[in-house]
């Protein structure tokens, strides 16, 4: 059998398991952003090996220790990662078996495994894994020879657990890479401008250098940071310097029209053909007798952590240690190397975690930064925090996209389909790369490096062209992605990338084809879908909202809308249904109740799987009806949590959902599933409610008032 | 620089602090705790919540010189406490991250000291001043309401 891609690259099965006493300890080069990777991680290790979840302990990604698996994202850690570690316990699991029957000298398939211990029945002796094992390392590769255990054998996976890591965090103890032990500890903030854009002009650092207990305020070239022994002090000296700082933007500032100015700046035009971009010219478009066409739009989005970055990191003997909630521990090392002219093996970068990030936000640079201040600080070990209005003002945020969509009908049936997706990077991570960086302190830095050109990504389903392509049977498509280079406000990675905005406009237009044809929506989908598993999520999500009684409610109407992707066209199948009520003086809409249906394969931790599901819903319509990020002619406008609202507790909906398990099939990631659907399916419940279309995120009151205005169709 | 006395989950202390040093540094950074967290330092998220003589308050922006005497719980002094709340969020996995988790639990354990059986409504309106950006919200509001006594819906 072949290895697992990530067991290929690590085979030495040390690297991922380790007996210890009683407990099995699993090493994943993946990382736990809450979203319970480190609990499907441990099922899948205690049902390979026979023991409790409780018995194994999950440790994530170091550099130091363990497989190197780049980065978590893109809703792979269970098929790289589980895969991986699935195959790691079904080797030792025939290591240890093989071991035991020349120990116990009898024929090793009278042995069986009870409660994890592996016993003799005739002769009723028994060994422990942990006897087994003993002290020492394996010592050898994966072979690929050892069988996983066959599914129908299962007693843990597909069920509900309660995630490994929750008790620690509702009980205050130490959870978060914010909790680094203080004592001894000095704390360190970074001061900069209105944006990463915004290079020093001037600064004076007097009255910030006598508050008492400042240890070091560091200016390297428009770089500036200040530590301090207590965390007050840190924070009032960040404060002063802001106000006796002076900078400057360099390149142009945001378009005030982020729509038309996509559309005329794109500077690459690539065909995506079954998922994946091909260079060279474009074919003529074509289009039938009936044509539909609508622009679709989502503004920039914030991460918005609720944990703003931070980082620490100790500079001793020209060894940079460093602890980071950054989604690639190997990545970030290596790129804090380069920028630093540094030797990879001079740093050591340690996952520890934050708040969820949801895709790349200040994490990387705020490691960046806390190693700029330690370098300066040499000796001590220095807590670096962003404060609230850093991450909003410098995270990379998630690109404006706008969604061309013309589409032709010949009765019922669509017969053309064309949509071209302009947006700029949604690929701004952070390399390894000497002369070029995609981190802020490294800009801004005496001896800077340049900022990386954004290029067009040719993988499969990456970036903007994400789920740019139907999931529908269509006779011809033709899909353009076109890159905007311009970076004059930052973008990078969020959950999802392009399928947020992608999936808004592929199933509102859907929605808007079908009336146009005079045809359910539901029916309309199904009509050109060829993937019955596609088919009963629809149908699961749709009796599940039909079993919704909407309350009574004074002035208002009520409509509910449906909408599907299958995530980058191989994952996680996800059918969103949601019934809201839009009252019809406010024009407020109200979500009443999301019907969430997914596939994604065999499932492993049931419950952990509804979470993501159901919390991308949640704020993927706080992205919908309430976000974008706001700028004047300098910077960004939305600078905390009152300029930049997002979904609160008495906003949300009930959510009910229903999870298709299909044992024996490839578990799918479904981290990011519910993200593309949920705008559609506000969209089109809004039109079924009023019959207003909306095609522009967010939905606020004020932009329902102006659609009805407009009185579009 | 000035001495303070303060109670914190019944345990008394005294520390050094600047007059204006935020309840919530002191907390984290001189009594050591971890439970409550910065989130916006200016009262939009609840992270920092904490009771100060029995009333939620954000930590991170009441000075410690406005609390003499005062006396301050925090999630540890909840799970000291074996408060059912922290069974009740386990049992329901009511979260993704965590990071809202200390602020949010000890808000809940106030709303149900003043209204034992609150309705689904009047979770969500107590709630209202805390974010959870992971969407975690309904699971919060089913593990509240499952502590909260069973004769009212
Ligand atoms: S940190 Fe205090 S309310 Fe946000
Ligand atoms: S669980 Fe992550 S912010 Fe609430």
């Amino acid at each position: 059998m072949p290895l697992p891609e990530s067991l290929e690259r690590n085979p030495r099965l040390d690297d991922w398991i380790q007996f210890e006493r009683e407990r099995i300890i699993v090493r994943t080069g993946k990382v736990e952003l809450g979203q319970g990777i480190a609990t499907a991680i441990a099922m899948i290790a205690a049902e390979e090996l026979e023991v409790s979840v409780e018995q194994i302990q999950v440790r994530t990604g170091n550099t130091a220790e363990g497989p190197n698996e780049f980065l978590t994202a893109g809703s792979m850690s269970i098929e790289t990662s589980g895969a991986a570690v699935r195959q790691v316990c079904a080797e030792v699991r025939a290591l240890l078996m093989a071991r035991a029957a020349e120990r116990l000298g009898v024929p090793l398939h009278e042995l069986s495994i009870v409660d994890g211990i592996v016993r003799h029945t005739k002769t009723n002796h028994s060994a422990s894994w942990f006897e087994l094992a003993g002290e020492s390392p394996f010592g050898v590769d994966a072979t690929g020879r050892a069988t996983p255990r066959p599914f129908e054998s299962y007693r843990l996976i597909g069920r509900t657990t309660t995630r490994i890591d929750l008790r620690d965090r509702f009980t205050g103890r130490r959870a978060f890479i914010q909790d680094e032990p203080r004592d001894g500890l000095l704390h360190g903030r970074i001061v900069r401008g209105p944006s990463v854009n915004h290079m020093l002009a001037g600064i004076d650092t007097v009255r910030a250098s006598r508050l008492p207990g400042i240890v070091n305020v560091v200016v390297d070239g428009g770089f500036v940071g200040v530590v301090a022994v207590d965390e007050f002090t840190a924070s009032r000296a960040r404060a002063l310097l802001a106000r006796d700082a002076q900078w400057k933007r360099q390149g142009a500032a945001p378009s005030p029209d982020p729509v038309s100015f996509l559309q005329s700046n794109a500077d690459d035009h690539l065909l995506v053909v079954d998922g994946t971009p091909v260079p060279g010219p474009l074919p003529p478009r074509e289009t039938g007798e009936n044509t539909l066409r609508a622009t679709y739009f989502k503004p920039y989005h914030m991460h918005g952590s609720i944990g703003p970055s931070a980082a620490v990191a100790t500079f001793t003997q020209g060894k940079l240690r460093i602890k980071s909630h950054s989604q690639g521990p190997s990545v970030i090392r290596d790129s804090i190397a380069a920028a630093l002219d540094m030797s990879p093996g001079d740093i050591s970068v340690r996952h520890v975690g934050n708040a969820g990030c949801y895709g790349h936000n200040g994490a990387d640079d705020a490691a960046m930064d806390a190693a700029m201040l330690a370098i300066a600080t040499p000796g001590r070990t220095i807590l670096l925090k962003w404060e609230r209005e850093d991450e909003h003002r410098y995270e990379p945020y998630s690109p404006a996209m706008v969604m061309q969509m013309e589409a032709s009908l010949s009765a019922d049936r669509i017969t053309h389909w064309n949509a071209d997706i302009y947006s700029q990077t949604h690929s701004g991570r952070p390399m390894p790369h000497r002369s070029v960086s995609n981190l802020i302190a490294a800009w801004h830095k005496s001896s800077p490096l340049a900022r990386a050109e954004s290029r067009p990504g040719l993988g499969n389903h990456s970036g903007i062209h994400r789920n740019a392509d139907p999931y529908y049977s269509l006779p011809s498509r033709r899909i353009i992605k076109h890159l905007v280079r311009d970076q004059g406000v930052r973008t990078s990675s969020t959950r999802g990338l392009g399928a947020f905005g992608n999936v808004f406009a592929i199933e509102s237009f859907m929605d808007e084809l079908a009336h146009a044809a005079g045809i359910d929506p539901v029916d309309f989908r199904l009509a050109h879908l060829a993937d019955n598993r596609a088919e009963e999520v629809i149908r699961t999500a749709v009796s599940l909202s039909a079993a919704f009684e909407p309350p009574d409610m004074p002035n208002a109407r009520i409509g509910r809308g449906l909408a599907f992707a299958r995530y980058k066209n191989r994952q996680t199948y996800a059918a969103v249904v949601i019934c809201l009520a839009v009252n019809e003086e406010t024009l407020r809409t109200t979500l009443l109740h999301g019907a969430i249906a997914a596939d994604a394969g065999q499932v492993i931790d049931r419950d952990g799987l509804a979470n993501q599901l159901e919390g991308g819903v949640l704020q993927a319509a706080s992205w919908t009806l309430k976000e974008a990020v706001t700028f004047d002619d300098e910077a960004t406008t939305s600078v905390d949590w009152e300029t930049y609202p997002i979904l609160r507790f008495s906003e949300v909906p009930e959510v009910d959902v229903a999870v298709l398990d299909r044992p024996g099939s490839p578990s799918l990631g479904a981290g990011e599933a519910t993200q593309g659907p949920t705008p559609a399916a506000i969209a089109n419940a809004i039109f079924n409610a009023t019959g207003v279309r909306l095609r522009r995120i967010p939905f606020t009151p004020d932009a329902l008032r102006q659609a009805a205005m407009r009185n579009e169709p | 620089m000035a001495q303070f006395s303060l109670t914190v989950n019944g345990v008394p202390h005294r520390v050094e602090a600047d007059e204006a040093t935020p309840l919530l540094y002191v907390l984290r950074n001189m009594i050591g705790l971890d439970g409550p967290r910065y989130g916006c330092g200016a009262e939009q998220c609840g992270a920092c919540t904490v009771l100060v003589n029995g009333e939620p308050r954000h930590a991170c922006t009441v000075p410690i010189d406005q609390l003499a005497a005062a006396s301050v719980v925090t999630v540890e002094g909840l799970a000291r406490d074996g408060h059912p709340l922290i069974e009740a969020f386990l049992a329901h996995n009511a979260a993704q991250c965590g990071y809202c988790s200390s602020g949010i639990l000890v808000e809940a354990a106030s709303l149900l000291a003043a209204n034992p059986t609150p309705t689904r409504a009047e979770v969500m309106r107590a709630l209202d001043g805390h974010l959870c950006r992971c969407g975690a919200h309904n699971r919060v509001i089913k593990a509240v309401l499952s502590v909260s006594s069973p004769e009212k819906p």
